[in-house]
């Protein structure tokens, strides 16, 4: 990476910084917010997220996993300078192992269902 | 010594070797596919957590009432302190990258002082998640266990969580801690509850006022309270034992896997903050001595920048699925 070579533009180039060290700060207070929406959401619990479902998973649930991975997104791309490597290593690493992660997490939540199903109408007897 | 070269008509091509068609140092590249590798650990454990509470789906304890203390502060106050712990390792990476930053530059006290401050940050995470299992692992009200495993909590008519201690009336018993020169085969047992299952026994079924709370959900995701009736009959016919805090077999929060994963994801995570600080520390000296100035480079500063990052990563993913999911 050229030293003094950073893409400065974020939002897809609607926020553009005048330096890197403003950029860092721009990030921070980006993740910052989402945080404070995090607890805030997680705090309050709002009836209208907790009692709607999509997917079988509260809206408040999918709101939480979608900020995450947002999070995620600007750690990599900014903190840890994804957004100036080169295009391949930058796939070499998130499709990795955001492939084998989605396979992963499909394949133990799937089984995890199905071993509660087992349990709730099965003839095993769990609550004494 | 001649040199024993062999030239391959090569040189010069695209195959001809030497090429680095990803733009990154060999440490950096390495940095990345270990952080990679790391990943898929986690992501690992985090599943498995995730299949372990699918399970139990019905019977999951409630973060928010796990986690609901701060230091120095009496009362409840769910997420807050953990939403500081993410805050600490968010503002530590912010640290990193701009020590990063400033090592681009060439500035040395720059970097000096933002690593200083990243390995502060790191100490404080790493403090803070040390107090929190001592929390969790002292527990906050007790508990009762059944002979299936169940967890029974107390609540009185108002829908207070009451502790263990608050009701129990004492009963006269000559029990004491078993010994290693009295016990079967010398096992000796650990300490006793604060309270025998008896007294609480009594207490319950001398106090009207008190019903018993199940770990099982309704259909809104909140634990079931039985009628005092109820509550009774659970307590003569099921009640086992008596859990105060929660270790890796017994928990009084709930399902004892929430603990089992509670302690290995967060201890797992905690051990990669306190390597990272430890690593930043021995950068940091290095820094301190010159040796990037005399490298002209402070590309190190860079890589452990990346752990670090990383390690932040994690916690961001750690923090959804234990506290907010």
């Amino acid at each position: 990476m050229a030293h003094d070579n950073h893409n400065l533009a974020i939002f897809r180039g609607k926020i553009k910084f005048k330096n890197n060290q403003q950029k860092i700060w721009g990030v921070f207070i980006l993740l910052s917010i989402i945080t404070i929406v995090e607890v805030a959401l997680g705090i309050i619990k709002p009836e209208v997220l907790t009692h709607n479902h999509l997917f079988s998973l509260k809206i408040l649930n999918w709101i939480f996993l979608t900020l995450t991975v947002v999070k995620a997104y600007y750690i990599t791309w900014d903190f840890m300078h994804m957004r100036d490597e080169v295009k391949f290593l930058r796939r070499v690493v998130v499709w990795t192992a955001v492939f084998l992660i989605l396979y992963l997490v499909y394949m133990l939540l799937e089984e995890g269902s199905y071993i509660f199903d087992v349990y709730k109408e099965g003839f095993i007897k769990f609550n004494f | 010594m001649e040199a024993a070269v062999v030239n391959t008509g090569t040189e010069g091509k695209t195959w001809g070797g030497g090429n680095r068609p990803l733009k990154a140092s060999y440490g950096k590249m390495m940095m990345w596919f270990f952080i990679v590798s790391d990943a898929l650990t986690f992501s690992g454990f985090i599943a498995s957590y995730g299949f372990s509470r699918f399970k139990f789906i019905d019977a999951w304890p409630i973060a928010d009432e796990v986690f609901t203390h701060i230091p120095f502060v009496h009362g409840n106050y769910p997420m807050y302190y953990v939403a500081f712990m993410t805050f600490i390792l968010i503002f530590s990476s912010v640290t990193m990258v701009l020590a990063v930053d400033a090592g681009h530059h060439m500035k040395k006290n720059k970097v000096i002082l933002y690593m200083f401050l990243t390995i502060i940050g790191g100490l404080i995470f790493v403090g803070s998640q040390a107090w929190e299992w001592k929390t969790f692992i002292k527990g906050n009200y007790g508990a009762v266990e059944t002979k299936g495993g169940q967890i029974i909590q107390f609540f009185n008519k108002d829908g207070e969580r009451v502790a263990l201690k608050d009701f129990a009336l004492p009963v006269h018993t000559e029990r004491t801690t078993q010994q290693k020169n009295t016990g079967i085969w010398y096992q000796k047992e650990k300490s006793l509850p604060t309270v025998s299952l008896s007294e609480i026994k009594k207490g319950f079924l001398a106090n009207d006022n008190l019903v018993a709370r199940t770990q099982y959900l309704d259909e809104d995701g909140k634990p079931i309270v039985l009628s005092r009736q109820e509550s009774v009959a659970l307590m003569n016919n099921d009640a086992k034992g008596v859990v105060e805090g929660a270790n890796l077999i017994h928990n009084e929060y709930g399902h004892p896997l929430f603990a089992d994963f509670f302690f290995f994801i967060t201890g797992f995570h905690g051990f990669h903050v306190f390597s990272g600080v430890v690593i930043n520390i021995i950068i940091f000296i290095n820094v301190i001595l010159g040796t990037y100035e005399r490298r002209k480079s402070y590309e190190m500063v860079e890589k452990v920048g990346l752990y670090w990052h990383f390690v932040d990563l994690v916690w961001v993913f750690v923090f959804t699925v234990f506290y907010l999911v």
